[in-house]
């Protein structure tokens, strides 16, 4: 499984592949990239990965290509893994598309679940919103490639003893390696993570202008929550993508969604079908969004979130 | 600077989807339209082609039936000719032989850029692009919000998990774009006009090369084993706002202990 790091270390989908892999798999080996893999190769043996392949320092290449590279000559000098998983963040997903032309061998992606069926990895896609799932699986030799969404599976370490650090160095990959960072930019947000926030406030197109999303920020933060946004908005400038929530947006699982003047696309819904609890503000009583709400209000944004924001005040 | 589009053509957005009992595979039966992810390539392929001189832009497109009414909305914006690949042998292909059919042709027209959408609106694989790059030995850059270039490289804005990335990369490239990069223009009537006498190459699976067992359903290497119900979601109680919408989500998050 390809691990992925951030500053704060393994990334959170990270250590939920780790529990999926062990939960499907005896044997589970991490494949690593950065200055420092020999930092992460702790953790990964505390959520269960015997052994870690360290490619090594990038030099600012974007991760795509020198990484499937580095995993297609593992497999090629004689590893025999059934099974690849990859993260479904922007490198995860470049990644699995170069391995898959490097290997000859189709990749399964959305995956929101690893089910063991009479010998056979199947894998749970939801489709339309999420109303239903596909099961799948793949045919043929070679190892099977997965990209599987974050929030599928929770994250639990199994007390193993750090990894075994193995060099895998990329070699040379020619002009598909030639995409190079050459600056970065952080753009800061204050409160909790979108993702990790136990209270999300989301904001859609219901709001009508940029300047109503501070309805959305301050009630988040009423709340010690996070701000969302439909893709609407974002693509409309309204916010940047970084708030984004859905399927090509963050997934949430919060205890409490807050879903505001949104009216719920299938798009959306499969980033955040799995709150705890969904309360949706829209004024179309016909609006998706209802039927997974668990508190409805049929009504006005401009009057019912300054009426919010204002008891939430005043307590 | 030759510019290369993908194109999808997919089921009318409008309609509801659905499932083929037999093969548990999208519907494709009805009329096709440019996929709507897609008309942001197109408009950035427009106007990266106005910004070096000598370009143009080419559609390349994998459709069943001869479809090409997704290409003319294409071309109705200002490209200048398209390929489309359309062969029986192609039913029921998986994103890396769709990959495979789409970079023998893109192949052909020997671009110096080919742009693509993140994900297709149909298949969400969001893997098609990198395949393609991958098989045609180009360096590629995802999820691109700012593109500019001079003809020789490419100045790309990358989103990142905290924002984004500034990504210098050498063309022949490949870039794949995400809703809102640009606004895409309306067809002109003009436009419109000028796309009917556009020509559009239409390729079968062997003007390309390409072994058509090795493609299709009899080339898939993944299959469908089920497609079930998921879970329903119960929806809770829904209220009119007479002024109490408030109140009403007060009681419900200190109910839930949240405030
Ligand atoms: C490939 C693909 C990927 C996508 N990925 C995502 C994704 O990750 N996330 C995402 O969100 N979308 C995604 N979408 C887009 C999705 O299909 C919808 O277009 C989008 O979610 C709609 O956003 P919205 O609900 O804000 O806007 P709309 O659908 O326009 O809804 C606005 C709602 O606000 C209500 N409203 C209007 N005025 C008021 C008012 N004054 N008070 C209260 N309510 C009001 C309306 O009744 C309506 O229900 C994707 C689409 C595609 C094709
Ligand atoms: N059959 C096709 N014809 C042309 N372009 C395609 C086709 N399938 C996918 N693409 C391109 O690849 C992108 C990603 O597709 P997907 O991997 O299906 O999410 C799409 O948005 C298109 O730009």
């Amino acid at each position: 499984m390809l691990a992925e790091t951030s500053e704060q270390g393994l990334t959170p989908l990270t250590l939920e592949l780790l529990t999926a892999a062990r939960t499907v798999a005896p044997t589970v080996e991490a494949l690593a990239w950065g200055p420092d893999t020999a930092s992460i190769a702790g953790a990964l043996g505390e959520y269960g990965a015997s052994r870690v392949y360290d490619v090594g320092d990038l030099a600012g290449a974007l991760p795509g290509a020198p990484v499937a590279a580095a995993i297609a000559a593992l497999i090629g000098n004689g590893e025999r893994p059934d099974a690849v998983l990859l993260p479904a963040s922007y490198d995860g997903r470049d990644v699995a598309g170069r391995l898959s032309a490097r290997l000859d061998r189709p990749v399964l992606t959305n995956v929101t679940g690893l089910v063991q069926h009479d010998g056979a990895l199947l894998t749970e896609h939801p489709v339309f919103g999420g109303a239903q799932i596909v099961h799948a699986r793949f045919t043929g030799e070679g190892p099977g490639i997965y990209v599987v969404r974050a929030k599928s599976f929770t994250a639990e370490p199994a007390g193993g003893s750090a990894a075994e650090l193995v060099a895998a160095p990329a070699g040379d990959v020619g002009p598909t390696g030639a995409a190079k960072i050459v600056g970065r930019h952080v753009e800061e947000a204050t409160g909790p993570k979108l993702d990790e926030a136990a209270v999300v406030v989301s904001g859609g197109r219901g709001l009508g202008s940029a300047e109503s999303y501070a309805l959305v920020e301050e009630l988040a933060r009423l709340l010690h929550g996070a701000a969302g946004a439909s893709r609407a908005i974002v693509d409309a400038g309204w916010v940047p993508y970084s708030h984004q929530v859905g399927q090509t947006g963050k997934t949430v699982k919060p205890t409490v969604y807050v879903a505001c003047g949104i009216s719920g696309a299938t798009q959306h819904l499969v980033g955040m079908k799995g709150a705890k609890n969904i309360v949706a503000i829209n004024k179309d009583r016909e609006a998706p969004i209802f039927s997974v709400a668990d508190l409805g209000i049929v009504g006005d944004v401009h009057k019912v979130l300054p009426a919010l924001i204002e008891a939430l005040r005043s307590r | 600077m030759r510019v290369v589009v993908c194109v999808k053509q997919v089921p009318d957005p409008a309609m509801p989807p659905s499932l083929l009992a037999e093969t548990h595979t999208l519907d494709r039966s009805g009329k096709l339209v440019m996929d709507d992810s897609d008309s942001y390539g197109v408009e950035m392929a427009l106007q990266l082609a106005g910004d070096v001189e000598g370009s143009d832009v080419t559609i390349v497109s994998m459709a069943p039936g001869g479809e090409t009414s997704g290409l003319r909305t294409a071309l109705a914006m200002g490209a200048a000719r398209a390929i489309l690949v359309s062969d029986e042998a192609l039913a029921g292909s998986d994103a890396l032989s769709t990959a495979k059919v789409l970079a023998a042709a893109i192949r052909r027209a020997e671009p110096d850029l080919v742009i693509a959408a993140t994900e297709s609106t149909d298949g969400y694989t969001g893997t098609l692009p990198v395949q393609v790059a991958e098989l045609l030995g180009m360096p590629s850059v995802t999820f691109a919000k700012r593109v500019s270039t001079d003809g020789t490289t490419l100045q790309v804005e990358r989103q990142t998990e905290a924002g984004y990335d500034d990504v210098n990369c050498p063309l022949p490239a490949v870039v794949t774009v995400t809703a809102g990069v640009v606004e895409p223009r309306y067809p002109s009537f003009k436009g419109i006009m000028a796309a009917k006498s556009k020509p559009i190459d239409v390729l079968a699976v062997s003007d390309l090369g390409i072994d058509a067992s090795a493609v299709g359903s009899r080339g898939a290497r993944e299959e469908i084993v089920d497609v079930t119900d998921a879970e329903a979601r119960e929806g809770g109680e829904v209220v009119v706002d007479e002024g109490d919408g408030a109140a009403r989500v007060v009681a419900f998050l200190e109910q839930l202990k949240v405030i």
